[in-house]
């Protein structure tokens, strides 16, 4: 039974909360632009083993030979200035371990955001980054104990070389597509985590993630490896101050469930208009193992997402579950991909939109079952929500299925806020925003009943500041 | 009911368009505090129409004035005359998936009384309520009027009419589609808020409901004009020779 919060006194202060930016105090940040002289600063600043540069190098290659993708919003993408981006800003010079010895102007970004309270209700590791490097990283000794590491991807290659060598880009190639071969390039922070076999992580690990700096690009790497009969939550919530020029956001993040592991990833993006979030997210799902995104797309100029779950192994299990908010102005191109390789694997994607003023948002499918992959199971749901009559949303969905034995069932349904749901609403004292901020929250319930607690609040108010005059 | 009252509730002249149609030709009510009204008549005579016109559907062009205690309430908004102590009990009410029971009326408990119910008083209340109208507590958990049987909706306007507490309620067909221990139930609820001085206009096509509620006036209402008033009796006499001596014809027009 939780209290309807009133429209006006939450996101009065949108600015004040997200729209601030710190004056830029950075040590070293590389010229704007992208060479081989960037990669190479980049991979010797941070004393990065050989391998690793080399693979730098490569993959710059593959990204200046890649043409732009040529389906998706192509207006927009081709809007992007590569030269106009600075591809490495470093904040601090050293990691810190504590709070106290976080730098003040860092802090007082955190403390707007509420990071030290989301530590204090989840007295879980915490992982913050902001700008290119982790400045703030504490990790429970629980954790420790239990030989969990969870590191910033930096330290992770530092300490753990061998299994970051073993595993860094053998779900997503630097070739998979433009983007992930310019993260593989430039890459900055990021979280690493391993989870030892059969040890389950009781608490959601966190991270939050912001881009401070005008036009810079942050391409934070992620690989989350779960091993046999293991279990881990790892939550992501961004949120960027608003600006004019554009800035590009391009994340690769790797999961990897082996036998009977189970990984949670759950993302709350907030981006402001400006910027391009174009993102690839795949896991690799072995036998027995459950892998689901839970992943929530509010904001942005243009998202480009695809989570996926390549299910490897028999009885494998994959999930979606995302929301897509696209205000005015805005193009959520979002969806989910599921590649069913092994017998008896299922999947479920549940995907839903809204779609306000001008904003378009997309879903863009795939499902893929391979022959041979007999009693697989998979199901597809996209529910988008329309507010206004400019507003605009699209279905792609692809079904690749080479295989009988399956049972594959597809559900879309568009709705718009109808006139009698808010005569009803408003015939009980609900005003018109409230009333139409109503319908909106009953119809991501399914999305927020996923959530922990203070991410469900959260997302509430970034979904009531997205409702506010959208009246008529 | 003092008979010295003034009325909760009255309309003048009230004519309603549906676009081109117009479908109310002229009616004037006047409701005392507690007192229930009947409007009678038979299947598309504007019944409907009226009761949610006076509310303030958007769809529907109503001219003539409505007043609630006195006050001119024609030109507002449904949701300030909601905030105003009216209420319109829906014959079909709309599902809203996703908000809960509870979730919703706390949000409009809250905007008609003007200021937040702590959440465990609302809670009381709200169960106390439910056990009224013999409900199982889970239906608070329940998302609104989403996959209900045409009678649990019914019984959630009847709730929603006990929490709100308005001063004068419009209840649209509220006994159609009831067995008759839903309607008893209902009938025990729309009861209730009468002995808390709510005035109603109970809109039905069947004389049924009045086997339990008894209405201290009964209109009989065709072809969008009310063409005869009395007491009770009248809806008695309804049940037994049915609509067609009343045609306003046979009655010279009124």
């Amino acid at each position: 039974m939780a209290s309807t919060p009133t429209v006006a006194d939450i996101g009065s202060d949108y600015n004040r909360r997200y729209g601030f930016h710190d004056p830029e105090e950075y040590f070293m940040r590389t010229p704007k632009g992208l060479s081989h002289e960037v990669v190479e600063a980049i991979s010797l600043l941070k004393k990065e083993p050989e391998w690793m540069r080399v693979f730098r190098h490569k993959a710059l290659d593959i990204f200046l030979a890649k043409p732009m993708p040529t389906w998706g919003d192509t207006e927009r993408l081709s809007s992007i200035d590569f030269d106009d981006i600075t591809y490495y800003v470093r904040a601090t010079e050293k990691q810190e371990k504590s709070w106290e010895d976080v730098p003040e102007n860092v802090k007082r970004t955190f403390d707007r955001l509420g990071i030290p309270e989301a530590e204090r209700k989840f007295l879980a590791g915490v992982s913050a980054q902001y700008e290119s490097e982790v400045v703030y990283h504490s990790v429970k000794e629980e954790l420790t104990k239990q030989g969990v590491i969870f590191l910033d991807m930096d330290s992770g290659l530092r300490e753990h070389e061998e299994i970051v060598r073993r595993y860094f880009g053998t779900v997503i190639p630097s070739a998979d597509n433009k983007f992930a071969a310019l993260n593989s390039a430039v890459w900055s922070g990021g979280s690493f985590i391993y989870v030892p076999k059969n040890t389950e992580v009781a608490i959601p690990l966190q991270a939050y993630f912001r881009i401070n700096a005008e036009r810079m690009g942050q391409f934070e790497r992620t690989l989350i490896i779960a091993d046999e009969g293991a279990k881990v939550h790892y939550i992501e919530g961004c949120t960027a101050p608003v600006y004019s020029s554009s800035s590009l956001h391009s994340a690769v993040v790797e999961l990897i469930a082996m036998k009977g592991a189970r990984i949670r990833y759950t993302t709350i993006q907030n981006w402001s208009n400006n910027i391009f979030n174009l993102v690839t997210k795949r896991a690799v799902a072995n036998e027995d193992a459950v892998v689901e995104w839970v992943d929530g797309n509010i904001g942005s100029g243009l998202t480009m997402k695809y989570p996926a779950v390549i299910l490897k192994g028999e009885r494998a299990h994959g999930e979606v579950l995302s929301i897509a908010f696209a205000g005015p102005g805005q193009h959520q191109d979002a969806g989910a991909k599921m590649i069913h390789l092994a017998p008896h694997t299922t999947s479920k994607i549940t995907s839903k939109s809204i779609s306000k003023g001008t904003g378009r948002s997309s879903y863009r499918g795939l499902v893929k079952i391979r022959n041979g992959a007999h009693g697989c199971k998979t199901s597809v749901q996209c529910d988008a929500l329309l507010i206004g009559d400019a507003a605009r949303t699209d279905t792609y969905p692809t079904m690749e299925i080479d295989e009988d034995q399956v049972s594959v069932e597809h559900e879309a349904r568009v709705s718009k806020i109808g006139d009698e749901q808010l005569f009803y609403l408003r015939s009980r004292g609900l005003k018109d925003d409230q009333a139409r901020l109503m319908i909106v929250n009953g119809f991501i319930e399914p999305f927020v009943k996923e959530l922990p607690m203070e991410y469900a609040v959260e997302l509430n108010r970034l979904i009531e500041l997205e409702m506010e005059g959208s009246v008529g | 009911m003092n008979e010295n009252a003034r009325p909760v509730f009255s309309c003048n002249g009230v004519h309603v368009r549906i676009g081109e149609k117009e479908v109310v030709k002229g009616v004037d009510l006047a409701v005392l505090p507690g007192e229930v009204h009947a409007i009678m008549g038979p299947n598309g005579s504007g019944k409907s129409t009226l009761a949610n016109s006076l509310m303030g559907h958007p769809a529907y062009a109503l001219t003539g004035t409505v007043e609630l205690g006195g006050e001119d309430v024609t030109a507002l908004p449904p949701d300030e005359k909601a905030r105003r102590g009216m209420f319109l009990a829906f014959q079909y009410p709309v599902a809203v998936p996703g908000v809960t029971v509870a979730s919703f009326l706390r949000a409009a408990v809250s905007a008609v009384r003007g200021a937040d119910v702590p959440v465990r008083e609302f809670r009381k209340e709200l169960l106390a309520r439910m056990e009224d109208l013999e409900m199982d507590p889970g239906f608070a958990g329940r998302y609104l009027n989403d996959g209900f049987s045409g009678g649990e909706k019914k019984r959630v306007e009847i709730l929603q009419l006990l929490m709100l507490k308005p001063r004068f309620a419009l209840l649209d067909e509220t006994d159609s589609g009831l067995d008759i221990d839903a309607l008893k139930v209902v009938a025990k609820g729309i009861n209730a808020a009468a002995s808390n001085d709510t005035g109603m206009l109970l809109v039905t096509h069947y004389q049924r409901l009045l086997n339990y509620v008894h209405p201290h006036v009964v209109h009989v209402f065709m072809d969008g004009r009310i063409v005869r008033s009395g007491g009770p009796e009248l809806a008695l006499e309804l049940e037994e020779r049915g609509y067609d001596w009343l045609e306003p014809a046979a009655v010279g027009g009124v």
